[in-house]
């Protein structure tokens, strides 16, 4: 084994022995100096995720999360060096954690606030021209074939938990002895200028939304909204996603 | 014809660095945050520049680049990254130099540094700038890597010595020679921090002066200042540890001005990247290093001939 792999090896793992060829000048044990290291990246990285998650972490307190964390630092380091990447597996690690299936919700809280993070860096776009939605709203019957870009930092989250407002209320808005986290929540995560929005979607929004970001033309993404709920408001939810910014562009197939 | 001389600086030994015209400015400035954004563009604060770290900014879009461009276009701006492992078995990251290289495009900084370090092995990266032993070994392929680098991004870069805890058997050269050989090699230039030379100066029972004394100090671009906290080693010796967490300690700045006295004016870094306290107070400690880089300013007489 090579000498920094070793080093690397001992860093992860608090049962491995210190490295073999450090020294000090004054001859004491040096694995209290390594410790240092040690303590650097594991320390470093769970701060790195409590950065990411807050409101995981404040679900279950500080102690249960840095340990949690603690565990996944040391089974997934980084695999890259951008540091704002990390933390991408953590929702589905909280899943699997045997300690919290207490908070079954806590999974998808975590996938939440990693989609807020991947939406705060997502590409910037500008939404679409009042003239250009007027344009296409003057031929009402070419509307089913429209195709919508969303924003870059647009995604949709299905959860069978209240997530949005789970979120919400620890952003001081709703209170969170009132949230009631078994009931289903889409939320939309989308950047409007430099804020990070999450915006709880209605029965059908969800379907809309999803379909319009995979690319379904207009018309078949409301179909799908209306399959999943008959008295959903598509002018609303359509208004909704323009008055935020959502939607970047709208084409025709013809148009280039 | 104007012709101007030094004087004064000839008692303390003329200053030796070699200065760059379009490099950072001789003056103090500070490590940008995200909490410090709005706050810079709205008050517009005497600095001398900012610096970012590279690996930071790597991402497409959103306010982080939003807030960079318009401070950019108000600042010189020095760009450190922290992610590059010059200092690794494997070979260097061609995508991470590839956006390194994008992102040097982008901004146009006055200055690209890196560490004398690694912090990626097998595909893991492990946020934290860890040791090197000083031998031909590492010698080579740090300069290897130092010089491929270089190439990339077509620029000189300047190389920070590091804060060590840990020294290593194997090691043939002292670091401050392993350094000098490094800019001899590559025509690479050194960013001087004088918090690490202390606080690795005390971990290894060395004289900091003497280390700094030994240096390259033609070759340094800028200086980094920044504070430690206090540790003891298994033997209860003080073991320091540069977290950049704490207020710059009275030492450091006894170190720096031994160092500015050897270099004159140098660009100066307020490193703060934990606890960080409010804009004023990181503004107050440039301040304070603007003083002592004024009093390494030689005094000029002009004559006319």
């Amino acid at each position: 084994m090579s000498d920094q792999r070793l080093f690397a090896a001992a860093l992860l793992d608090p049962d491995a022995p210190c490295p073999a060829g450090l020294i000090a000048w004054n001859g004491s044990d040096p694995a209290r100096r390594f410790a240092v290291y040690r303590n650097n990246v594991v320390v470093s990285l769970i701060d790195a995720l409590a950065d990411t998650f807050p409101v995981t972490l404040e679900l279950v307190g500080e102690e249960f999360f840095r340990a949690m964390a603690g565990v996944f630092v040391r089974i997934a380091p980084p695999g890259s060096v951008l540091l704002v990447e990390y933390g991408a597996g953590f929702p589905d690690f909280i899943e699997r954690f045997e300690p919290a299936r207490s908070v079954p919700y806590l999974a998808d809280v975590a996938r939440l606030e990693r989609l807020r993070v991947r939406a705060f860096h997502a590409a910037d776009a500008d939404p679409i021209s009042p003239e250009r939605i007027a344009r296409a709203l003057a031929n009402p019957e070419r509307l089913p074939t429209l195709r919508v870009t969303c924003h870059p930092s647009l995604s949709v989250l299905r959860s069978d938990y209240a997530v949005a407002s789970l979120w919400a209320a620890h952003q001081g808005h709703g209170d969170l002895a009132q949230v009631d986290p078994f009931v289903p929540e889409s939320a939309l995560v989308v950047r409007v200028g430099l804020d990070v929005q999450v915006i709880a979607l209605p029965s059908g929004g969800d379907a809309l939304a999803a379909g319009l970001a995979d690319g379904l033309p207009l018309g078949q993404a409301a179909a799908l909204a209306l399959a999943a709920s008959e008295d959903f408001d598509l002018t609303a939810q359509l208004a909704m996603l323009l008055r935020v910014g959502a939607l970047t562009a709208l084409a025709q197939p013809t148009e280039t | 014809m104007t012709m101007q001389f030094s004087h004064g600086s000839s008692a303390r030994g003329a200053p030796v660095r070699r200065t760059h015209p379009d490099g950072l400015p001789d003056r103090a400035g500070l490590g940008l945050k995200p909490q410090h954004f709005a706050e810079i563009l709205a008050t517009g604060p005497d600095l001398g520049f900012f610096e970012i770290h590279a690996e930071n900014y790597l991402v497409a879009g959103g306010p982080f680049h939003h807030y960079l461009r318009r401070i950019r276009d108000r600042y010189p701006l020095s760009i450190h990254g922290v992610g590059l492992s010059i200092g690794a078995e494997g070979p260097l990251d061609a995508t991470h130099l590839d956006r390194l290289a994008a992102l040097l495009d982008r901004y146009e900084p006055q200055s690209f540094s890196e560490h004398l370090a690694w912090s990626t092995h097998g595909g893991a990266f492990f946020n934290d700038l860890l040791p090197l032993p000083y031998n031909l070994a590492t010698l080579n392929r740090v300069c290897d890597h130092v010089g491929q680098v270089q190439e990339r991004l077509r620029r000189r870069i300047l190389l920070e010595n590091p804060a060590t805890y840990v020294e290593f058997a194997a090691s043939t050269l002292d670091e401050a020679a392993f350094i000098t050989e490094v800019v001899r090699r590559t025509g690479c230039g050194l960013l001087l921090d004088v918090n690490n030379a202390y606080v690795s100066g005390v971990n290894h029972h060395r004289d900091p002066q003497a280390y700094i004394a030994a240096l390259p100090l033609s070759e340094v671009g800028e200086i980094h200042l920044a504070g430690f906290a206090e540790d003891r080693d298994a033997a209860g010796a003080p073991l320091l540890i540069d977290t950049h967490g704490a207020p710059i300690a009275a030492a450091v700045w006894e170190l720096y001005a031994f160092a500015l006295e050897r270099l004159g004016p140098t660009p100066t870094l307020i490193e703060r990247d934990n606890d960080i306290p409010p804009l004023p107070v990181l503004v107050a400690e440039a301040r304070c290093a603007e003083r002592w880089i004024g009093s390494a300013r030689p005094d000029r007489l002009e004559v006319s001939a």
